[in-house]
């Protein structure tokens, strides 16, 4: 039977689709006050160090970003080929390869935290 | 077989502009850029934070002032997009049978949408905004 690694790709970018849409917008209205100049409590030096030193926070934050990539990754090579660049196999390796990247220096940081 | 075959001329390009429903379809899909780019924003945060407290407050303040105002309201936005689209297609991906009939997919919508806000309320209360 032919084999594919379509399921895993898929469910990362449910997965992430859907975590996004209950947690992206509320997160993205918190770095929106840090922009405006009023940076809530939660995204000051000693909250977020603190938040992140716990365990549960670290695996909160890897969730979040980690999923986050994935989705984008996956959503964005479809989107690529909608454009009309019909190079799947190379724009595959690139967005997988970014949110790669980005998940293992997301646990690396973390770890340092 | 016919000698001329007709062969309707699609751009590869800019078919999504032909029709709205394309551009609604495009739309939601590049929803994906704003987000990936967030979350790459986010990965920065990890690395500031890991860094120490001069190289994350750095940050903070780097991220301040109006081209990240006008970023972050994209994202926002796109987020927004992202979110809406999502919750009202679950009728169609998370379809709840009792019985023989379906459950109506406003109650299914409703219910991610109660969901969304109650977690969202959540985030703003444990980030100090509420």
């Amino acid at each position: 039977m032919a084999k594919s690694n379509k399921p895993i790709f898929w469910s990362l970018f449910a997965a992430g689709g859907t975590l996004a849409a209950f947690l992206a917008p509320v997160l993205a209205l918190l770095f929106l006050l840090t922009a405006l100049g009023h940076p809530p409590a939660l995204l000051t030096y000693a909250n977020l160090h603190a938040f992140a030193s716990h365990w549960m926070g670290k695996i909160f934050l890897l969730g979040v970003i980690t999923l986050f990539l994935w989705h984008a990754a996956h959503r964005l090579r479809v989107t690529v080929h909608d454009f009309g660049l019909r190079q799947d196999g190379l724009v595959a390796i690139v967005v997988y390869l970014i949110a790669a990247v980005g998940t293992a220096l997301s646990a690396l940081y973390l770890i340092r935290i | 077989m016919s000698r001329k075959p007709f062969v309707r001329p699609v751009s590869k390009t800019g078919w999504w502009l032909k029709h709205p429903r394309y551009m609604r379809y495009m739309s939601r899909e590049v929803t994906c850029i704003p987000i990936g780019a967030f979350a790459l924003l986010m990965v920065c945060a990890l690395e500031r934070l890991s860094k120490g407290q001069a190289a994350y407050d750095a940050f903070i303040a780097a991220i301040q002032g109006p081209l990240s105002v006008l970023g972050l309201i994209i994202v926002l936005v796109f987020a927004l997009h992202n979110a809406t689209s999502w919750f009202n297609v679950t009728p169609k991906a998370l379809p709840v049978q009792m019985g023989e009939e379906f459950l109506a997919g406003k109650y299914i919508i409703g219910a991610h949408y109660a969901v969304w806000i109650v977690a969202s309320l959540i985030v703003l209360f444990f980030a100090g905004v509420l």
